[in-house]
């Protein structure tokens, strides 16, 4: 497709440090970064939020902010070193040579141009084509990020695509002008599993297509796992691993990527969950000797003195650890609790939804009575479920299902379209109608703390209202503000601080303890990890759990990810387009039969381990508008196991496969059992049983 | 600390010239070197120098001590219309932002018929009903300035109320007034300081200007508008009777408005 030089690295990084001039001093974003990308390879960087990933990328592209200032070392891209470029020929490879895919394809797409010409703009930017010329090598571009009907999408505006292929999009780009080194910082985090399936799906095919080196950045590592050749794992600025990438995940050797690995949730539950401990350190004030050191579980007296150099671990696997020979040694934390299996006795319902259906209508009566209102949006439709007492029933699906707005017609925060919402107490079994007691019986965590909690109230505010408004006299208040602290293990300092001042994951505690502040006996929880870096994922999970035993409280938890309703749910009901599609305990949804839409759903989530990469099932298309769902079946035009007529003008039941099993699908029971399983039998969960 | 002053310097200039005239008229009683209606007809018309500083008046009166006086006047309507404003503005934008559909509706374009008048015209419309005086001055700039007022503060509600932290004070039974001024409120001082600190220059400005037209504050009174409207007649006299107050509410007006764009700055992090 184009020269390249036959040897060296394309992109050759070699002790870079880049600090940020700040008011209240500087701050350490890179420290002595080194490595490389051949031509044709994928090179992963993993690490939390701000461990210095995206400013690895700017720097590549030297458009770092006015504050920056490179400290030392070099970027060398295909011979020649991008920090000592002039302006001009900085230019031509920016964009050109070296090209960058952003996480939100939204902002990087123009919205008022047309795809085609976006493309198409790119190559004549560059000089690299004719009008006409671009316009044909414009087509190829979208054929080669495999957009169906590349001629109608180059007509389209961005906002009529979905945010998968508004992605390719941005794909298609980068790739406009044949770049030597594509970095992608992020690509799939805003898309759904499904989506971030088939991009992944692309850029591993990318790599043999165009030949450019990839620097895919990512704090996933189950993402990273599944593109990457070689992995880089960066911490606070520094690049504590490096190593091809299944060696990185059989063998970890810095104690950081152990950590790493078990804060993420198994959905095979092989493996353990569990936090790191200790906080992110100070950009500003760095610990002297290695800076994982406060963290770390291997810690002895001589890392907290000196850093640490980097150690050879194999030919191509190098980490920044004087202990890695003990680390690689001792053997995988086994998974932490195994219990008893979950919730034999059912017992009586405390939540009834009993077809309820939420339809959003377009506001303005004239429009309606004229008819020139567009349809409303099928939030819900038809939905019945219980929720039985001490239960976790897991609300699963990807965004537009409607499982947010389940979660708040729950919580009578709206109000529902037709069908009912009854929720009963656990002990009496009396339904509840006084809003006081409802309001304090049913609460709910929301996804993200940053909005929930009001950036001018003080910890103590916040918790001490939810107290104020049932009647709780001023010195019980404070004195259960204590306990409500200490019950979600913040310190109780923290009281006078102000939201901006606390981490995400101490901000998502607050969230939760004012949620636990009144005692209630129905949590519903909306995302509550999604916002969380992983390494505090594992924390909150444990968190809720022992909450909920000591509360003996009943958990509606909403999630998109899989593998965490794998570690924390009972029960798990399917969403898809605003319909139940499938019911069942976990053990029940995640192995045949499976509705063809759980069974994408489970194959399409990526796991930390290199060599169970591509997904079986692969979903066409985007998730249809909610205003205009598909008649019969909804998921009939995405499913790749349709029968034909019946699947798209029939609406299947839901019918029950197994005990407490039941699935809404047109295909024979006994063929769907026939299938094979998508994810190994596991272990027993762990959090779950009393 | 100097740094963070330097960074802003409309926020420094502003606040260097407001604490001064603050100062200077708080202190006038004082400062003052003549009684603030003391008469002498016989050095009517002076020119600066000698006795009087900055002259006298048609009346012989001190115009460095009418000047002073005349200070307090106009802060006192510049902020006193401004809080009167935002009494009046900030509950009616916030309910009718929260509220929403036919409510907000019905609200704002009642507002934006208000809007329509300019606000000097407005005023005059009030003063003409309820008769020229100090307090119907304020009175009318105050009411003047409501809409406006009204109208960010929607908009400011509009924004937060689809924050999270709403929905979560309703999941916990807040009423909706605890959930307006209780939880979107606070979030929405810092537009509304904003807003007040560029509205009172211009409130200073507009009492002037009623006064000026003889329908603000009456003689005897020391106020600026007043001062000019009596120094017209005498201009090709002296013309410092006019440039006295003249430049007095120039300055005033212009250390509001930095102060304003400073604050702006400041609060919306641009510096």
């Amino acid at each position: 497709m184009m020269s390249r030089q036959a040897s060296g690295p394309a992109l050759q990084i070699e002790h870079l440090s880049v600090s940020f001039e700040t008011p209240r001093g500087e701050v350490h974003a890179l420290r002595d970064i080194s490595f490389d990308i051949a031509a044709g390879e994928v090179f992963g960087v993993a690490g939390e939020s701000g461990s210095g990933k995206s400013t690895l990328a700017y720097a590549i592209m030297r458009d770092l902010a006015p504050n920056a200032r490179v400290l030392g070392g070099s970027i060398h891209f295909a011979g020649e070193d991008v920090l000592r470029l002039v302006p001009d020929a900085l230019r031509r490879i920016r964009g050109r040579r070296i090209a960058m895919v952003y996480q939100d394809p939204k902002s990087a797409l123009n919205p008022s141009m047309r795809v085609g010409q976006q493309i198409a703009e790119v190559l004549e930017i560059h000089a690299m084509a004719s009008r006409a010329g671009a316009a044909a090598r414009a087509l190829e571009l979208l054929a080669l990020v495999n957009i169906p009907d590349p001629l109608a999408v180059a007509h389209a505006y961005p906002h009529q695509l979905s945010g998968g292929m508004q992605q390719r999009l941005v794909i298609a780009m980068a790739l406009a002008g044949d770049p030597g080194l594509l970095i992608m910082d992020e690509p799939t985090t805003g898309l759904d599993v499904t989506t971030q399936a088939r991009i992944l799906e692309l850029v591993t095919g990318l790599r043999h297509d165009v030949g450019a080196a990839i620097l895919y950045i990512s704090h996933d590592l189950a993402v990273i796992a599944q593109v990457s050749d070689r992995v880089g794992i960066l911490y606070a600025g520094e690049m504590v691993e490096t190593a091809p990438a299944t060696q990185l995940f059989r063998r970890p050797a810095h104690p950081y990527t152990r950590g790493l690995l078990d804060a993420l949730p198994d959905i095979d539950l092989t493996r353990a969950f569990r936090p790191i401990g200790g906080r992110f350190p100070d950009l500003m004030d760095l610990p002297d000797g290695c800076v994982f050191a406060p963290r770390c579980d291997f810690v002895e007296d001589a890392c907290t003195r000196a850093q640490p150099a980097m150690a050879t671990v194999g030919l191509t696997h190098v980490a920044r650890c004087r202990r890695w020979e003990t680390v690689i040694a001792t053997p995988p934390m086994p998974q932490a609790r195994r219990s008893a299996p979950p919730l034999l006795e059912v017992t009586p319902p405390v939540a009834r939804v009993d077809n309820l259906t939420k339809h959003y209508e377009e506001p303005g009566a004239l429009m309606r009575w004229l008819g020139l209102a567009r349809p409303p949006v099928h939030a819900i439709d038809d939905v019945t479920f219980a929720v039985h007492g001490g239960e976790v029933l897991a609300l699963v699906g990807e965004s537009g299902c409607g499982k947010t707005t389940l979660g708040r017609l729950l919580l009578r925060l709206l109000p529902p379209t037709s069908g009912t919402v009854s929720i009963r107490r656990r002990q009496s079994g009396a339904e509840i109608a006084d809003d006081a007691e409802f309001r304090r019986v049913v609460r709910i965590v929301f996804q993200n703390p940053d909005s929930s909690l009001n950036p001018t109230k003080r910890v103590a505010a916040i918790l001490e209202r939810p107290l104020a408004i049932q009647g709780v006299s001023r010195p019980a208040r404070r004195a259960r503000v204590r306990e409500l602290l200490e019950a979600v293990r913040l310190d109780v300092g923290y009281l006078h601080r102000l939201p901006r001042a606390l981490s995400g994951g101490e901000r998502q505690r607050v969230a939760i303890a004012r949620a636990f502040a009144t005692g209630p006996e129905l949590v519903v929880l909306d995302e509550p990890l999604s916002a969380l870096d992983v390494s505090s994922q594992a924390s909150v999970v444990d968190l809720l759990t022992e909450l909920r035993h000591r509360l003996d409280a009943t958990y509606v938890f909403i999630s998109h990810d899989l593998s965490l309703v794998r570690h924390l749910a009972h029960r798990i009901g399917v969403m898809y387009l605003g319909r139940l599609v499938e019911v069942g305990t976990v053990d029940e949804v995640f192995r045949p039969p499976y509705h063809p839409y759980t069974r994408a759903l489970l194959s399409s989530i990526p796991v930390p381990d290199p060599s169970a990469r591509a997904a079986t099932v692969r979903l066409e298309g985007a998730v249809p508008s909610a205003r205009l769902p598909p008649s019969g079946c909804r998921f009939h035009t995405r499913c790749p196991s349709k029968l034909g007529r019946v699947c798209e003008e029939v609406q299947p039941p839901l019918q029950r496969a197994d005990g407490t099993h039941w699935l809404a699908c047109h295909i024979p029971l006994e063929n769907l059992r026939r299938e094979r399983p998508v994810r190994p039998a596991g272990g027993t969960p762990q959090h779950v049983a009393p | 600390m100097t740094a963070r002053i330097l960074a802003n310097p409309p926020l420094a200039i502003g606040t260097l010239i407001l604490g001064c005239v603050l100062a200077l008229t708080l202190l006038a009683p004082l400062v003052a070197p003549y009684g603030v209606a003391e008469q002498s007809i016989p050095d009517r018309l002076q020119r600066p120098g000698g006795k009087h500083l900055l002259g006298t008046d048609q009346y012989g009166r001190d115009l460095l001590t009418r000047t002073l006086f005349g200070g307090r006047t106009a802060l006192l309507l510049g902020l006193g219309a401004v809080a009167l404003g935002l009494l009046f503005g900030v509950p009616i934008g916030l309910a009718s932002g929260y509220a929403g559909g036919r409510t907000d509706e019905v609200i704002m374009r009642v507002v934006d018929a208000l809007l329509s008048f300019p606000a000097l015209l407005m005023a005059l419309m009030i003063i003409t009903a309820l008769g020229a005086s100090t307090l119907h001055a304020l009175l009318a700039i105050g009411v003047a300035n409501a809409p406006g007022i009204a109208r960010i503060v929607r908009s400011q509600t509009l924004a937060v109320k689809h924050e999270e932290f709403v929905l979560a004070a309703c999941a916990q039974g807040e009423s909706h007034a605890y959930i307006m001024f209780g939880e979107i409120l606070p979030n929405l001082l810092p537009p509304i300081v904003i807003e007040a600190s560029i509205r009172v220059g211009f409130a200073i400005l507009a009492s002037a200007s009623l006064s000026f037209l003889g329908l603000g504050v009456q003689p005897p009174t020391a106020d600026w508008g007043l001062m000019i409207r009596e120094a017209r007649q005498y201009i090709f006299l002296s013309s410092w009777p006019l440039l006295c107050p003249g430049l007095a509410l120039a300055l005033t007006i212009v250390g509001f408005n930095l102060l304003g764009d400073g604050v702006r700055d400041r609060l919306t992090g641009r510096v």
